[in-house]
């Protein structure tokens, strides 16, 4: 009961803090002392909002953009969830590939932009080539270290019962790396939707949520501005925790390989 | 603050000199395995470019890059950029940490501040840094203010949530321990939950710095300051210079690993391995 009590509060607090926030910057708005083209009311950002997902410009914005992450976090999966199991089994293409990635992920994936808009143009080429590259290094480390932290106990185990390296890899080690390798989903996914964001501002086409945000600024029309990065970061908010959350507990809470987290 | 990077780079020195008396075979056999893999994509690289498939000011030669890219640097130039972007990631980066560190702990420390804090940070945080660029830049303008209000906006994320966490982490049985040895509440603070939530500060620190780089890069390209690694490969493009451009991601990839291995890595080194917190 205490406890309960205790939540309740918190949930009190939280609706109170944000109440206060929206207030405190609505009165900041409303009280004229900066530019309202600058700073506009928060009634003035739901209208805007509400009117660009009436006419269907906002979907088709977030549609542009979830296609372009879909199409690059495939890829990325694609190639770094094998290369890095790979990397965790064989010491050669270990060897082979582990000073290349270590020199290729400290660049930022939108250092490349520049570059990738003179080889492939402006467009859609460019954006998911961008989001590959950045989603690509959290998947290929996390199944690296998924691999390699496989208890060397269970191995041998399976080995004594007369597992053959088929069934050793399959019931075995995917099993055993699979925390690693859904934080790795997670991880790639956060990653390309941050570059996604980038990219399509600086390899700017004609739609997505990162292009009508800098569309936007070259109007001063901080209500369009304002309202896209709500629905960005509501996306991002519903991938992490419905889509990621539940193929958490689809898969290593229900194999029992992590406990949820307490509170 | 610049003359940080001079200090890094002599921290790279050091390292180096260090193990000569060591180079015997095994030591070769390492260095030698480990450039393998550049020599044959550098290899690659050298083949595509000078088979001329595609143009050459798109696609050039690996000593086209490094030629421009000495040149570049015996100009003064790539340093004066390369100071610039460290300068203003130094600067977004503890503004961060400063906050970062002390809205976290108080979080941490008292469920008033976690009430107030929580909805903020848990809403702000997936939205991706570069998604405020353009309000920023409206808002503090063209150059070095938005773009180190961003950096420090940005990267302040993860440190307050690392640091929340660590002092959460911190075990109850040696508050309780210490309480129990008479630890009044100034020196509980600091001599258990600090020491105690450091390697999770610490983590959120280099979490928050590798942010910071991230999105920096990508801020110069759009803030239009006058110097910057971002922007020298941004401009280059305007003139098809992609020799140039290659050397300023060289360059970026250059200071980011220097970033992550060398400082990071000395830092932990000295507190939390030190007292037996992490094994190195």
């Amino acid at each position: 009961m205490n406890a309960s009590a205790g939540r309740s509060r918190s949930w009190r607090r939280a609706a109170l803090t944000l109440l206060v926030a929206g207030a405190l910057y609505e009165a900041l708005a409303r009280s004229g002392y900066f530019a309202a083209a600058l700073l506009p009311t928060v009634t003035a950002v739901g209208q805007t909002l509400w009117a660009m997902l009436i006419d269907g410009t906002m979907l088709r914005h977030a549609a542009y953009t979830l296609y372009r992450v879909m199409f690059g976090l495939g890829l990325a999966i694609a190639v770094g969830l094998p290369l890095g199991i790979l990397m965790g089994r064989v010491p050669a293409a270990e060897q082979f590939f582990m000073p290349l990635v270590s020199v290729l992920m400290p660049i930022p994936s939108l250092a490349w932009v520049p570059v990738f808009i003179l080889w492939f143009g402006i467009g859609n080429v460019t954006t998911i080539l961008i989001v590959f590259y950045a989603a690509t290094f959290p998947m290929l480390l996390n199944a690296w270290s998924g691999v390699r932290s496989v208890n060397p106990l269970w191995m041998r185990a399976a080995g004594a019962m007369g597992a053959n390296g088929r069934s050793l890899f399959w019931k075995v080690i995917i099993p055993g790396a699979s925390p690693f390798i859904v934080t790795g989903f997670r991880q790639a996914f956060l990653r390309s939707w941050i570059a996604v964001v980038g990219a399509e501002m600086i390899a700017a086409s004609a739609w997505g949520l990162g292009w009508v945000i800098f569309d936007a600024k070259e109007f001063l029309n901080t209500d369009i501005m304002l309202a896209s990065l709500a629905v960005i970061g509501c996306i991002g908010f519903a991938f992490e925790r419905i889509v990621f959350g539940s193929l958490e507990r689809a898969t290593v809470l229900r194999w029992g390989m992590v406990r949820a987290a307490k509170g | 603050m610049n003359d940080d990077v001079p200090h890094a780079a002599s921290l790279g020195r050091v390292s180096a000199h260090r193990p000569r008396a060591l180079w015997d075979g095994a030591r070769w056999r390492a260095a030698a395995r480990t450039a393998f893999p550049f020599l044959v994509v550098g290899g690659i690289w050298e083949t595509l470019a000078h088979m001329a498939i595609f143009p050459r000011r798109l696609f050039p030669p690996l000593e086209e890059v490094a030629s421009s890219l000495a040149s570049l640097t015996a100009a003064g130039i790539m340093p004066h950029h390369a100071v610039e972007t460290v300068a203003r990631l130094l600067a977004g980066f503890v503004l961060a940490a400063v906050l970062g560190v002390v809205i976290g702990i108080a979080m941490g420390r008292s469920r008033r501040a976690e009430d107030i804090f929580l909805p903020l940070v848990s809403i702000g945080a997936p939205i991706p840094g570069l998604a405020y660029a353009p309000l920023f830049l409206l808002w503090f303008g063209l150059g070095d203010v938005s773009a180190v209000l961003l950096v420090a906006f940005v990267s302040a994320f993860p440190i307050i949530v690392n640091s929340w966490t660590g002092v959460k982490a911190v075990k109850d049985i040696w508050i309780r321990s210490a309480q129990a040895m008479g630890a009044d509440e100034r020196r509980l603070f600091r001599l258990v939950i600090l020491p105690g939530a450091l390697p999770y500060v610490l983590t959120g620190l280099r979490l928050g710095l590798a942010q910071a780089w991230r999105i920096l890069v990508a801020v110069e390209m759009l803030a239009a300051v006058p110097w910057g690694l971002g922007w020298l490969i941004f401009g280059a493009r305007e003139f098809m210079n992609t020799d140039v451009m290659l050397a300023g991601i060289a360059v970026i990839g250059g200071v980011g690993l220097i970033l992550e291995n060398l400082v990071f890595k000395r830092i932990e080194e000295y507190t939390v391995v030190r007292w037996g917190m992490m094994t190195s």
